[in-house]
């Protein structure tokens, strides 16, 4: 069985536990992206600060509704970019969006989980194509919310 | 499993099926549970399509060559079979890529400008469906309502998944012009009592259209005796091929639209400043047509026929009892619509709690079993039944009670697996 491989156990631990989950203000930015397929769902917000001239990610409040692996997502998107400078947050964001793409050759050119962290846990869900848009999901609405609260602070 | 009648050769006909043969994920043989979204084809319907393009390739309705006049003898005898099989007459029978194509080729015509003549669509006129419907026979008509300032009104489901018929008398007006309704619901196998909202549109002066594309394939479907005016099904959900639907359309209404799609074969006089159009159905049916598709929907029918609908759906509602019977025995398995077989094909919706649609899902499939999971297009369906998203099985000719069961074993799996079972 493949399941395993693809529901580790951090995916299913912050399924169960969502980390940073719920709508907080104040916030820069909100977004609601839906996955048309399935109809899930996630209402997204970004509070960037300025920090010595840089901008810098510091809070992402959502509400969601979906499956293990669009909640699980979100919420360790959420940890991954938190406290870190936007450059540097959609540098993870890129490498997690190109871990997606590799069709599960993830698991045999070794994610750099250096950059990763736990989001290096979802390299078997690149396997099955109908659920990369799952693991995207909250990623696709971060850098969203993002661009928008750029625009909104510049 | 004796306590459930056996209507069919079930091992016969698989015997006619090469997908049923393979292996997917780990090995395991498939169990095909999702034929509401497309069914497996037959041999039988293959080698009908095959030998239409070895044998019989040419333009249909052109030409003046052997190759030529057998592609439309083809084509004009598998419209033949289509009209036979509804009760239809042939000319009341149009060809187009799918139900979607058949549905939206009514709303078009309906909104036709003044082409359309006593059907035009006008503000003020009200087009009636239901919270039931797949976004096939939902969408057009709201798009309709957009073109033409008439409004969409739409009756609800109640909390069981039948419609909600109490409000029929008043929901149809004086103003509807049209009155679209499935024949069979995609998510929760509901059989609305078509013949009935027929009569009651027909006696305020409505049109009535059937969207038949989970009905015709797994029930015997009379046109006459449902009454209606319009009927659309889809050929690959009935063992047929991609690519091509059928429209079936009144004489008298079909010769009082006007076209749809335009272009070459359809066409009477074609000059720079304006054209005449075929009578119907080659008034609809523009560009070289579907030959081989055709002549597969027609081995499909002879398939279907030799079963005998009759029987085709006795052993669906047999295998729908089971699985309800499974699924009632399921801890926090909540089964979407009816709980009986009665007026209620083979599609079986639910939800299992705690556990997400796309996760049993993909349990399943790991398992080997396919199954359907998301909203299904039909949203506002499960909007209305309270749920978010669904995973559904449905059944056909082929399926087996032991893939119900397996059904079941796999749902509690993944219970296990999710540690909420």
């Amino acid at each position: 069985m493949q399941l395993e491989s693809m529901y580790q156990d951090i995916i299913l631990d912050h399924y169960r536990n969502p980390h940073h989950k719920g709508l907080r203000d104040p916030f820069d930015a909100e977004v609601h992206h839906v996955n048309p397929v399935c109809g899930d769902e996630v209402t997204l917000r970004v509070t960037l600060k300025d920090v010595g001239g840089e901008a810098v990610v510091e809070d992402v409040s959502y509400d969601s509704l979906g499956c293990s692996i669009s909640q699980a997502s979100v919420s360790v998107m959420s940890d991954l970019v938190i406290g870190k400078p936007v450059g540097e947050a959609m540098t993870i964001s890129q490498a997690f969006l190109e871990l997606m793409q590799s069709k599960g050759e993830g698991r045999r050119v070794e994610p750099d989980e250096d950059v990763l962290e736990d989001a290096v846990a979802f390299a078997g869900v690149s396997k099955y194509p109908a659920r990369i848009k799952c693991a995207l999901l909250g990623w696709m609405a971060w850098k969203d919310a993002t661009a928008r609260a750029m625009e909104e602070t510049q | 499993m004796s306590a459930y009648p056996e209507h069919l050769d079930v091992e016969a006909v698989r015997a006619d099926f090469p997908a049923l043969a393979r292996k997917v994920r780990n090995d395991k043989p498939l169990i095909y549970l999702d034929s509401g979204a497309t069914s497996q084809k037959p041999v039988q319907v293959l080698d009908a399509e095959r030998s239409c393009y070895e044998l019989h390739n040419g333009a249909a309705h052109r030409g003046t060559h052997l190759l030529g006049e057998e592609a439309t003898d083809v084509y004009e005898g598998a419209r033949a079979k289509v009209a036979a099989f509804l009760g239809a007459d042939t000319g009341e029978i149009v060809f187009t890529k799918n139900a979607t194509e058949a549905i939206n080729l009514v709303a078009y015509a309906l909104s036709g400008a003044h082409r359309a003549g006593r059907l035009q669509v006008r503000p003020g006129d009200e087009i009636l469906i239901t919270e039931m419907e797949h976004h096939a026979n939902l969408v057009p008509w709201q798009q309709l309502c957009e073109r033409t300032g008439a409004t969409l009104r739409w009756l609800s489901v109640t909390p069981e998944g039948r419609l909600d018929l109490d409000h029929l008398d008043s929901m149809i007006t004086g103003r509807t012009r049209i009155v679209a309704v499935t024949h069979q619901s995609n998510v929760t196998g509901t059989i609305p009592p078509v013949a009935e909202i027929a009569r009651a549109a027909h006696e305020k002066g409505a049109l009535v259209l059937a969207d038949a594309a989970q009905s015709v394939p797994h029930q015997p479907v009379d046109v006459a005796a449902l009454g209606v005016d319009f009927l659309a099904f889809s050929a690959h959900k009935m063992l047929g091929p991609y690519g091509i639907g059928v429209l079936f359309g009144r004489a008298e209404l079909l010769e009082a639209m006007p076209p749809f799609l335009t272009g070459g074969s359809m066409i009477e006089v074609v000059r720079m400043e304006g054209s005449t159009f075929l009578p119907p159905p080659q008034r609809f049916e523009p560009g070289v047509p579907a030959v081989a598709q055709a002549a597969g929907l027609a081995a499909a029918i002879d398939y279907l026929n030799a079963l005998g609908m009759g029987n085709v759906a006795a052993h669906e509602e047999s295998l729908t009892a089971h699985a309800l019977d499974e699924l009632r025995e399921i801890n926090r398995v909540r089964i979407l619509g009816p709980d009986t077989t009665k007026d209620r094909g083979g599609a079986v919706s639910f939800e299992v709690g705690g556990v997400h649609p796309h996760d049993v899902g993909q349990v399943l499939d790991e398992l080997g079993i396919a199954v359907r999971t998301g909203h299904h297009c039909a949203w506002p369906l499960h909007r209305a039944l309270g749920v978010q998203a669904s995973t559904r099985a449905s059944f056909y000719v082929y399926n087996t009670h032991e893939e119900v069961a397996a059904l079941a074993d796999g749902i509690r799996y993944a219970q296990r697996f999710f540690g909420t079972g």
